[in-house]
């Protein structure tokens, strides 16, 4: 099979690169092992939350600037200040064209509201999602939580914990429906999903909104679990013209209401504009020629290569199994691509969870056009875009999105000018 | 030392992280609450089941082993195999009604119908016979049977075919499977057309058994083996003795045959799984090595849907197919969303999965209706029927749509 550009990893990266070449008239192939992290999304993108030390950012422009001198090993840094504040506009315009609609400002980050009730900065949220300008203040002063009876992965306790501390006065409900008890008979499963779809039934919805409307009285707001919408689009929307009090999502544990759709809407744009998309399948070999990548070999296609002039790595990190740890070292599985990591096994990470964790730093070694290096030496064709690259923490900074779409936006852009 | 390797299970089960990402693409779960979905069925109940076999939840009949969930999963772990394997190694050792001993002997009901194929599509047809078929048997009376072709396509290839095959200086095997032999020997014909075109002569296997993808999903999984035994050997004096590769016209019977084989059946089949593939994909080598060239006629536009059967999903394979009905002049092609029609084999004749079946297949039959297409085009014969008893389409073979247009 021959392509422009073959593309391994279906996620946020992978996507948002094929998505921006397709559009340039490339003809492009995603190879996904399986499902990606967008499954786990909270509904947010973040570009940059805070530097390395911890301090908090306000404008992540005027940050990247500041972080280019800290960490000029940093994904942000190599591709330049300049360019990423010259595709800060394309980014969300892509999630845009694929139909998530999304709002932000890079030039001034907003706050997002995890499933635990903590505030965190961030760049784009998923519009029906709970945010606030400032992490000081609440846009409301009397809420009401609504969970569904039985659903494990929403915590409405926790997050009026946290909201209390800024004079919120809390109250809660729950939601029970016959077709939420059918599901209930596998507890375990008494997930988002399986309970967003008992809510894309239209009498359901109509419940729902009544119990909303007995419930809210005397709240400012209501906040639901991000439940609603996962057959439909338009759920959210109407159960929000049946209820006149502001209703807000919040996230919720894996799996993500909002992440399913995104990442369901990505692959649809990306097909829509050409492009192949092929699940499931693994890469186990590739033909090298002149110091190129001239063609992948996979395990479902076997004597069938993926041929293209160009390819790019975005596999991902340590979840989709795009680094993997071994006792010693970190090794790129598709490529055997030299990695960045401390030898030093101890240094790679510290007894406290939530501490800056070298081994989220770790990742495939580049030259500054992200392009794949091996042995030492970058490969012609072959570029890293995503949660593979190294020299960030997307966690403790808050720049995991930010880095996969602005280095897919980053590598496309090298690819159509001919590098 | 690996550590990594040497705590590796056979379906990789232990890789689960418990992610629930399979559960999202469960076809089944979204429609049926009494499944408890692939992850619990899967790798949680498996580490009750390894425990104690008595864990062995008899829900687990629900799956419809469309491996989605193995397609979906981000760490490897083979879902669908796990279940499936559950089912042989813990589930009930008297599993067979005589509806599913019907069902899964595609073979011998085929060979018992075809001489009388006349009266026995017209009689399944009738309003009371599939009244008594339902209360009797539990078959379904909303669905409609497939017919029955008047004679086999062995019967036809052996009075009419073999010579003129044996002719040709490059030959390739032809595992037709139970819907070819008795049910649609036309896609057998179209096959043969259209590798003739490519200067190949179509050959059979010394001795075809049904693939068992039915016999495995009702339970009967010694004839299953049995039958496998004898495919295997009749495939291997193919490849082995005879240098020939094995084509299929079905997206199952391919999967079955390379897959199911050695996950499900433990027969091995290393030595010739790579010789066993989909037609589609060995015309789409043939024409882009540059080794063989289809001549079109002019056709009047046609507007073909393709729909991506489970098997093939997981198989990885829908490109070729699709890329072959690209070639096609005046043929302007529309892929549908991948998703289970929900028929899976036999699973949607049984009147307890009948709901199950239509409701998992809601949102295809509508993207069908709305395609605006002329006819749909998939590999998989189930999927046809399905298909074509749901929606106001038409449903054919690529191949067939192929051959049609052939100069």
């Amino acid at each position: 099979m021959k392509f422009d550009v073959v593309i391994i990893g279906g996620g946020l990266a992978g996507m948002v690169c094929g998505i921006r070449l397709a559009e340039a008239g490339k003809k492009c192939a995603i190879v996904s092992q399986g499902q990606s992290a967008i499954h786990f999304s909270s509904g947010s993108f973040d570009l940059l939350g805070r530097m390395p030390d911890g301090t908090e950012v306000s404008d992540p422009i005027a940050a990247m600037a500041e972080l280019g001198k800290i960490a000029p090993e940093h994904p942000y840094a190599i591709m330049g200040e300049k360019f990423c504040a010259e595709h800060l506009q394309q980014a969300p315009e892509i999630l845009r064209s694929a139909g998530i609609s999304v709002s932000g400002d890079c030039r001034k980050n907003h706050f997002r509201i995890t499933p635990m009730g903590k505030m965190k900065p961030t760049w784009l949220t998923i519009d029906g999602y709970l945010t606030t300008a400032s992490s000081e203040r609440l846009p409301f002063e009397k809420v009401c939580i609504i969970n569904v009876e039985g659903f494990l992965d929403f915590y409405p306790e926790f997050i009026a914990e946290e909201f209390r501390k800024q004079g919120v006065v809390c109250n809660f409900g729950t939601i029970n429906l016959p077709d939420l008890e059918r599901i209930r008979r596998n507890p375990s499963e008494m997930r988002s999903v399986n309970i967003a779809r008992v809510f894309d039934r239209e009498e359901n919805l109509e419940v729902l909104a009544a119990k909303i409307r007995e419930m809210a009285s005397g709240c400012e707001a209501v906040i639901l679990p991000a439940i609603i919408g996962i057959g439909r689009d338009d759920a959210f929307d109407v159960l929000k013209s049946k209820v006149n009090t502001p209703l807000y999502l919040l996230p919720t544990l894996p799996p993500s209401i909002p992440g399913i759709k995104a990442q369901q809407a990505l692959q649809h744009r990306f097909r829509s504009l050409g492009g192949e998309y092929f699940l499931g399948d693994t890469v186990l070999s590739a033909e090298w020629k002149d110091g190129r990548v001239k063609e992948l070999f996979t395990a479902n296609h076997g004597d069938i290569p993926f041929r293209a002039d160009h390819f790019v790595l975005a596999t991902g990190s340590f979840f989709s199994k795009g680094l993997v740890a071994t006792p010693d070292r970190i090794v790129e599985p598709v490529f055997g691509a030299d990695t960045v990591f401390t030898p030093d096994r101890a240094e790679w990470y510290t007894l406290r969870f939530f501490d800056r964790q070298n081994y989220q730093a770790f990742g495939v070694r580049t030259d500054r056009s992200l392009r794949v290096v091996k042995e030492g030496v970058p490969i012609e064709n072959l570029y890293c875009a995503g949660a593979g690259l190294a020299g960030f923490h997307p966690v403790q900074e808050g720049c995991g999105a930010g880095v996969s779409l602005l280095s897919a936006l980053f590598v496309a852009d090298r690819i159509l000018k001919g590098e | 030392m690996n550590i990594q390797q040497n705590t590796v299970s056979e379906n990789n089960f232990e890789q689960c992280i418990k992610c629930t990402i399979c559960t999202v693409y469960c076809p089944v779960a979204a429609v049926n609450p009494d499944y408890p979905g692939p992850k619990q069925a899967g790798p949680d109940g498996e580490r009750l089941r390894l425990k104690q076999p008595g864990f062995f939840d008899s829900a687990l009949k629900y799956c419809l082993n469309c491996k989605r969930c193995e397609v979906a999963c981000p760490s490897n772990v083979r879902i669908g195999d796990i279940i499936q394997s559950a089912r042989i190694k813990y589930g009930p050792r008297k599993n067979t009604s005589l509806r599913n001993f019907v069902l899964a002997n595609t073979d011998l009901v085929g060979s018992l119908a075809t001489p009388f194929a006349p009266v026995v599509n017209s009689v399944v047809a009738l309003k009371p016979v599939r009244f008594m078929m339902d209360k009797v048997m539990a078959i379904d009376h909303r669905r409609v049977f497939p017919k029955y072709a008047h004679g086999t396509f062995t019967s036809w290839y052996n009075k009419h075919a073999a010579a003129a095959q044996a002719a040709f200086p490059k030959q390739v095997s032809y595992f037709h499977g139970c819907y070819v032999n008795y049910n649609n020997p036309q896609l057998g014909k179209d096959l043969i057309r259209i590798m003739n075109a490519l200067g190949y002569g179509v050959r059979l296997l010394d001795r075809e058994k049904c693939c068992g993808v039915a016999l495995i999903s009702n339970g009967l999984y010694n004839q299953a083996r049995r039958q496998a035994k004898i495919n295997l050997k009749s495939i291997r004096e193919a490849v082995t003795d005879r240098d020939l590769d094995v084509i299929t016209t079905s997206s199952t019977c391919t999967f079955t045959l390379r897959d199911e084989y050695p996950h499900l059946l433990e027969l091995q089949n290393d030595d010739v799984r790579d010789r066993i593939e989909l037609a589609t994909r060995y015309l789409y080598r043939l024409i882009r090595s540059g080794q063989g060239n289809l001549k079109f006629k002019e056709g009047a536009p046609l507007r073909v849907a393709y729909h991506t059967p489970c098997h093939m999903e997981k198989m990885g394979w829908a490109n070729y197919s699709i890329e072959l009905l690209r070639m096609i002049p005046g043929v302007e092609l529309v892929v549908l969303d991948s998703q289970c029609c929900g028929i899976a084999g036999t699973y949607g004749f049984k009147k307890e999965n009948y709901r199950t079946s239509q409701a998992v297949g809601e949102s295809l039959f509508r993207q069908i209706e709305e395609s605006g297409a002329d006819v749909v085009a998939t590999d998989c014969e189930t999927c046809k029927w399905q298909i074509e008893m749901s929606t106001s389409k038409p449903c054919e073979h690529p191949l067939t749509i192929l051959a049609s247009r052939l100069a």
